[in-house]
């Protein structure tokens, strides 16, 4: 700073850094009253369509309740689960323990990439592959393979961050034992790991629940209760409703747009402050804020 | 080496992540191969889709069997999900630098869980409720306020903002919806960026008499310089690739370019949704197949931005959420 000392320099610093901070404040504002609209509006238009028949009766064209799509979300979020929550807890476990090598090093990049793949490719893929390839149809099970591949990467990095976060002493004292591999990681790493792994698979229900895209290339729509058929059935969901019956020129259509959405919301919502709340509780140390 | 099933099963499972992306590569290629084929690289360039005539007997066109006048370009959509994409990003990204400032460095360390929190929650909201919110009060708000004052004021000097408004649905809508989306992916990793900044660079900064503003500008920005063009690429790839708030917003455009920023468009994700029933009727399959090949151009174009992001930021992303 070779510039000679001045105070009316200094001044105008100070204003514009002022400035700045007032700028950025406006920015966060500019994102977080969207957000507070989005949740009051949903909440305040779902929650004045919600009635008990929404829960005891299925979608009846534009009108009736929800049962269907409600039982339909679960189904598919469970059925998600089932195929996601293994493999990706597995895939997680070899990361950590195993993957230090190049092979390792790959799959945690592909697993980043698989993330970022849009929604509507892997249901337009599940499509050309399991609905019209394999002759599923729309179906339960082309819709829960295309959001499990949606969720396993981030069921594989949770599992992946919590088992490394075990310290190697407790490995090395149940190998000291006498233990073997598999009861080490079993025994000892996976209790403590649980938690973490848990996060994941929070996150793996909230992005479940809230699909859209890839489901209606595979598990299609249905206005009637599931069966129990696992293929060649089409069933319905919640998201579903909030897309299709919105753009419906009638009032009865849009209440169980918003009442669905009212669900999802409040369902989602749930999830992330769950899995917030366990992250916090177990990584008290978080390096960033 | 003794044969330990343990391990084998934990490979097992870690090879279906590598796999899956082989395999959507792999099919998508496969299925569509017939629509690359026909299409040539005039898929790209022209600008109609049309599945031509279902109902008479379909012809045979470089050898392959399709309906009589079938023509599928994919200009308009192209140019849909560049146009949304580059209009989100130039609003998101000065926006999201703003929060991630205001989140790491604006708040005091009580705060800042609970304000974190908030733009966290954009980022948890399903894509098909902004795009509800979008269509019920977002378009209203554009078509009557935000359009209006746009036109009237930069609209006078720069044509493209200029012109007729129309129902609010269009460029604008899926640029606001979109930019919403975008935000909470490059703020939280730019706030994470400057969160790792070493104590030691900022005293060195205030040690020079910097104001608080000043060391934030001056010395932690550029050392997350990186980590914001990584986070801006990861930001536009999410946006490329969003399919259900903008199809809900957009007003769906076909056949048509936009020429105005209140124009209504589509994007190759929306616009593979919306042609679910149409393509579905041609008896041919042309139409299926030539979806599978904008699904294939979406998946390339997702896993570059991808790979280029991810080069860019170094560290793996840790989710935060």
């Amino acid at each position: 700073m070779s510039r000679p000392f001045k105070p009316s320099r200094i001044a105008r610093r100070r204003l514009v850094s002022g400035v700045s901070w007032v700028l950025s404040g406006a920015a966060f504002l500019l994102v977080a009253v969207p957000l507070l609209d989005i949740l009051y509006t949903v909440l305040k238009k779902g929650f004045s369509a919600l009635s008990p028949t929404l829960f005891t009766e299925v979608t009846n064209g534009i009108s009736g309740g929800l049962l269907n799509a409600i039982t339909g979300t679960l189904v598919l979020v469970t059925g998600a689960l089932v195929i996601a929550v293994p493999v990706g807890v597995l895939a997680g476990i070899h990361l950590s323990e195993f993957g230090r090598g190049a092979f390792g090093r790959a799959v945690r990049f592909l697993d980043d990439v698989l993330t970022g793949v849009p929604s509507i490719v892997l249901g337009y893929f599940s499509y050309v592959t399991l609905v019209i390839g394999v002759g599923w149809q729309f179906s339960v099970v082309a819709g829960s393979i295309t959001l499990a591949m949606m969720v396993v990467p981030y069921i594989a990095r949770f599992t992946e961050i919590a088992f490394s976060q075990v310290p190697n002493n407790l490995r090395e004292a149940g190998y000291a034992l006498g233990l073997r591999e598999f009861t080490v990681i079993t025994r000892i790493a996976m209790p403590l790991a649980l938690p973490g792994i848990l996060t994941g698979v929070l996150l793996a229900i909230a992005i479940s629940l809230g699909e859209t895209a890839p489901l209606i290339y595979t598990a299609g729509w249905s206005n009637f209760l599931w069966s129990g058929r696992l293929v060649h059935e089409p069933i319905g969901y919640l998201t579903y409703v909030i897309w299709s019956f919105i753009n419906q020129p009638y009032r009865s259509a849009h209440a169980l747009a918003f009442a669905a959405a009212f669900l999802v919301i409040v369902l989602v919502l749930l999830t992330n402050i769950a899995a917030t709340w366990l992250l916090r509780r177990t990584r008290p140390a978080r390096p960033a804020p | 080496m003794t044969l330990k099933p343990f391990r084998m099963v934990l490979l097992l499972a870690t090879s279906l992540i590598p796999l899956a992306l082989a395999a959507i590569f792999v099919f998508l290629v496969r299925y569509s191969w017939p629509a690359i084929h026909f299409n040539g690289f005039g898929f790209l360039a022209r600008h109609t889709w049309s599945l031509g005539n279902l109902y008479a007997n379909p012809t045979v066109k470089h050898g392959q069997q399709v309906p009589i006048g079938a023509d599928y370009g994919i200009l308009v959509f192209i140019v849909g999900t560049l146009s949304t994409s580059t209009v989100a990003l130039a609003i998101a990204i000065p926006v999201s630098l703003g929060v991630a400032v205001f989140l790491a460095e604006g708040l005091s360390a009580r705060l800042r869980p609970l304000f974190s929190f908030i733009v966290e929650l954009l980022a948890a909201v399903p894509s098909v409720v902004y795009g509800l919110w979008g269509y019920s009060v977002l378009t209203p708000i554009i078509a009557h306020d935000i359009g209006p004052a746009v036109r009237d004021s930069v609209g006078r000097v720069i044509p493209f903002f200029g012109g007729s408004i129309g129902s609010g649905y269009g460029l604008l809508a899926a640029s606001l919806v979109l930019a919403l989306m975008v935000v909470p992916i490059i703020a939280a990793t730019v706030r994470d960026g400057l969160a790792r900044v070493p104590a030691e660079t900022k005293e060195a900064a205030y040690a020079l008499g910097a104001t608080h503003f000043e060391v934030v500008r001056r010395a932690m920005l550029p050392m997350v310089r990186s980590n914001i063009i990584g986070a801006c690429i990861l930001g536009l790839g999410r946006a490329l690739g969003e399919t259900m708030a903008v199809l809900m917003v957009s007003g769906g455009a076909l056949n048509y370019l936009p020429n105005n920023i209140y124009s209504p468009v589509t994007t190759m994700a929306s616009f593979i949704v919306s042609q679910l029933d149409s393509a579905l009727q041609d008896p041919t399959g042309m139409a299926v197949r030539s979806l599978a090949e904008i699904a294939l151009i979406l998946f390339i174009i997702a896993v570059l931005t991808n790979v280029l992001a991810r080069f860019l930021t170094g560290s793996r992303n840790v989710p935060t959420i």
